[in-house]
């Protein structure tokens, strides 16, 4: 088989779906973790939305009501986070594998009582749609394959225009300033009058929003079912994400890609026998971070206080 | 005060702040002057810090009255202080490393254009607050890249920004080069002239001889006096702040000092990345049965002379000998072996391990001693009795080998870090602020075992910041200023007057 039937434009439509829940948490990553909140809680959370958007979605039939569903499950979520992390000052990584055990323990169950399922909710439920950009199909030549790629569901859409967001709040906004400011020294934030603990809740309830998204397009944006354990890690590749991305939105933007890029790739290959086996795509994003955390190439460094809870010094 | 006179910008009356046992400022009067540059001095501990951190909000004072231009003010935290226009610079900066100093000047203060932070105006505004200082700040560089100076010129900017017509600076020049002092002190007579009002708190008397109006001394808490300049000379000043206060009239026992134990040459050290000479050249000898003391106020390189002698840190240059035999840059454990033992200054950090017990604590450091540990595992019977042993020796209570360090009283721990350092006969006990934080019955304790590890002959360096404590214990007194040792006297001819100057301006005339 050759490469060239791996590298089309299927492998192109699908590295941004697999890269929109990738973008999606990590852009909540580059929230929480710039006002000073590690969130390893993104795992469970991209769970918890999977299956609420999912579980939405068949009590009502409206996927859209699914989406508000796994949204509204990443907030309860990130809000037991914030108010261990912030408020009780506890570690941020003790709350956050509690959570995601939580989380996991959580679907399991309600998986069981709800849907009488121990893998995975058989019935297909409905699915967001795919939404077309009107003028792609217009342009001569390339309009047909540009649209056949860019044809996505409106989370896909959502996740990209968040990143202009996202840089817009942080770089040119007042809640943008004192947002990183928390993250990177909070005793001076606090000396200045500028409230932490809301800014660090602000920061943890957004990732928990963004997470939430990121579960919903696995089950209704993508895949309208949900399985057991379906977010299979990317709630820690989002934050692998993050650190690539150094912390910034159009970063994580370009790193979510690549990683979607290694994944989709991993799934075409699988079975053609090809040389390299797929799971060594799969395995790229973690190799990747830990050379970039360890300075190999292209240093990376977060925000200063992140992880750590901040005591008001007497 | 008449009527027709203008009010005080800052008036403190009968101000007392109480922690827990210790009064920090008790009863405490300051009237500073609308316009003048005026200096608050006082030796480490004097309350100095702690009269300004009433003043800006930062502790609520237990009683007294504190007055702003005339106008009796609650200060209950610093948004009130800079509502009244105080501001202030603190020792350690209030900077965010990683934003440029634009953002870190105007957070908490941004002036917006609808949701965006307007970045243009801030920066015709700082500008212009700069220009009038005469001098400019590269406002788009991340602070953490900008020189100590330049930081601290992005803290007073901060300051004026926020509108501060009083400005306090808390000792402004510890952390500047000599150059960078001068930059400074142009830059406050600038303010002055725009009609600011400056306190400065300094132990420094060159500074305070060189730019203030007026004097404030503190000593233990209390204000001693206000004078002019014109009308006091720095021998005043000088013994006005280290006056005596005795506390255990101990007289040691008459000691003849033996050979030659420890040799310091030519030692100094270098902060790593930067042109401040932190140790300057120090050299001394100090010889069996003999206690050295070195006085001088915290922050003139007592510390990094302490952890260069035991290991904690690698000097730029010179040497250290122990009976003839170099051991300039040894490990840590190089040095314990060769015969130094150290009473760290930071107890709680650096001198246990607050979590584990007193036993674990007696034994690390002698982990590898024979005694106590065989190839692989610890002898446990042979630990345990060494423990009792020196618990019963030392006095360690409770008398419990199995109880966390973090149970004990400040004394108790002092107690099991000496047990541990003198348990294995050294020949140099390096000794840094060995009753910090400690009550009188502590401090005698102490002192004891100091006096009697010298009469067993054993070689000991006594760093303090009191001085009381070294003229009390030292055969002989080295006085450090700036990195350097800058006078040095024997029991006998120890003039307080003399190495108050020293300690405070480094030079001993007027």
């Amino acid at each position: 088989m050759s490469l060239g039937t791996v590298f089309n434009l299927t492998l192109l439509h699908q590295t941004i779906v697999q890269a929109t829940p990738l973008l999606l948490t990590a852009l909540g990553g580059v929230f929480s973790e710039r006002s000073g909140t590690a969130n390893i809680a993104l795992e469970g959370i991209i769970m918890m939305g999977a299956f609420f958007g999912y579980a939405g979605t068949y009590y009502t039939g409206n996927p859209w009501f699914g989406i508000v569903c796994a949204m509204a499950a990443g907030v309860v979520v990130s809000l037991i986070h914030a108010v261990v992390t912030a408020t009780y000052k506890v570690d941020h990584i003790v709350s956050g594998i509690a959570l995601n055990i939580l989380c996991q323990g959580l679907t399991g169950y309600l998986l069981v009582v709800l849907f009488q399922s121990q893998g995975s909710a058989r019935e297909f439920v409905a699915q967001l749609p795919t939404i077309s950009i009107p003028f792609l199909k217009a342009i001569p030549v390339v309009g047909s394959v540009l649209d056949a790629v860019f044809s996505q569901g409106p989370l896909v859409y959502l996740a990209f225009i968040l990143v202009l967001v996202s840089r817009f709040i942080l770089d040119k906004t007042v809640f943008g300033l004192r947002f990183t400011s928390v993250g990177e020294a909070p005793q001076v934030a606090d000396s200045l009058g500028v409230q932490v603990a809301p800014i660090q809740y602000a920061g943890v309830l957004i990732s928990g929003l963004l997470a939430g998204a990121a579960g919903a397009q696995l089950t209704i944006g993508t895949m309208p079912r949900f399985v057991y354990l379906m977010s299979g890690g990317r709630g820690y590749i989002a934050l692998a994400a993050v650190i690539l991305g150094k912390w910034q939105p159009t970063g994580v933007m370009w790193s979510s890609l690549l990683f979607g890029f290694f994944f989709s790739l991993a799934d075409n290959l699988q079975g053609t026998g090809f040389a390299i086996p797929n799971e060594i795509f799969l395995m790229l994003p973690f190799i990747l971070t830990i050379v970039v955390v360890s300075g190999v190439i292209g240093h990376s460094e977060g925000p200063a206080h992140s992880g750590k809870p901040y005591v008001k010094e007497l | 005060m008449s009527s027709k006179q203008a009010p005080y910008a800052v008036e403190m009356l009968q101000v007392v702040k109480r922690f827990s046992q210790v009064l920090a400022v008790d009863h405490a009067n300051l009237q500073v002057k609308q316009g003048e540059v005026h200096a608050v001095i006082g030796e480490n501990g004097a309350g100095k810090s702690t009269l300004m951190r009433l003043l800006y909000g930062f502790y609520t004072a237990d009683s007294g009255t504190i007055r702003i231009n005339g106008q009796t003010v609650k200060m209950t935290d610093p948004g009130v202080a800079i509502a009244h226009g105080i501001g202030m610079v603190h020792q350690e900066f209030m900077l965010v490393p990683r934003l440029n100093a634009l953002d870190n000047i105007i957070l908490g203060q941004e002036p917006r254009k609808g949701l965006r932070v307007d970045r243009q105006k801030a920066r015709e505004e700082i500008t212009r607050l700069a220009s009038e200082l005469g001098f400019q700040v590269d406002l788009h560089t991340e602070v953490r890249d900008l020189p100590v100076g330049v930081q601290q010129k992005v803290e007073l900017l901060k300051v004026l920004y926020r509108g501060a017509s009083i400005l306090i600076l808390d000792e402004p020049t510890a952390v500047l080069t000599p150059q960078e002092v001068d930059e400074l002190f142009e830059m406050l007579e600038n303010l002055q002239k725009q009609g600011k009002t400056i306190i400065l708190i300094t132990h420094k008397l060159d500074e305070v001889m060189a730019i203030a109006d007026r004097i404030t001394v503190m000593r233990r808490g209390k204000t001693v006096k206000t004078v002019s300049k014109d009308s006091t000379t720095s021998g005043e000043l000088a013994s006005l702040m280290v006056g005596r206060n005795v506390i255990l009239d101990i007289t040691p026992p008459p000691v003849e000092p033996g050979e030659k134990v420890l040799t310091v040459r030519n030692l100094s050290l270098q902060e790593p990345g930067s042109a401040r000479v932190l140790v300057d050249r120090v050299s001394f000898e100090v010889r069996e049965g003999e206690i050295l003391g070195i006085a001088g106020v915290s922050g003139n390189g007592q510390s990094e002379l302490a952890e260069m002698l035991t290991g904690l840190t690698r000097p730029t240059s010179g040497e250290i000998l122990i009976r003839g035999q170099e051991v300039t840059f040894g490990s840590v454990r190089r040095k314990r072996e060769s015969g130094i033992a150290h009473i760290p200054e930071d107890r709680r950090n650096t001198g246990l391990v607050m979590a584990l017990s007193v036993e674990d604590n007696l034994t690390i450091g002698h982990q590898d001693n024979p005694e106590l540990s065989g190839k692989v595992l610890l002898k446990r019977q042979a630990i345990e009795e060494r423990s009792d042993r020196l618990i019963n020796m030392f006095d360690i209570r409770p008398p419990r080998r199995d109880v966390a360090a973090w149970h004990l009283s400040g004394g108790n721990q002092q107690k099991v870090i000496i047990a541990r350092e003198l348990a294995h006969d050294p020949e140099v006990l390096v000794a840094n602020q060995p009753t910090r934080g400690l009550d009188v019955a502590a401090m005698e304790y102490v002192y004891h075992h100091l006096l009697e590890a010298r009469s067993q002959g054993k070689a000991i360096v006594l760093i303090s910041m009191e001085l009381d404590e070294v003229l009390t214990l030292s055969d002989r007194i080295l006085v450090m200023y700036n990195g350097r040792i800058v006078g040095e006297f024997s029991r006998t001819n120890a003039d307080i007057e003399q190495i108050g100057l020293l300690m405070l301006q480094g030079r001993e005339a007027g």
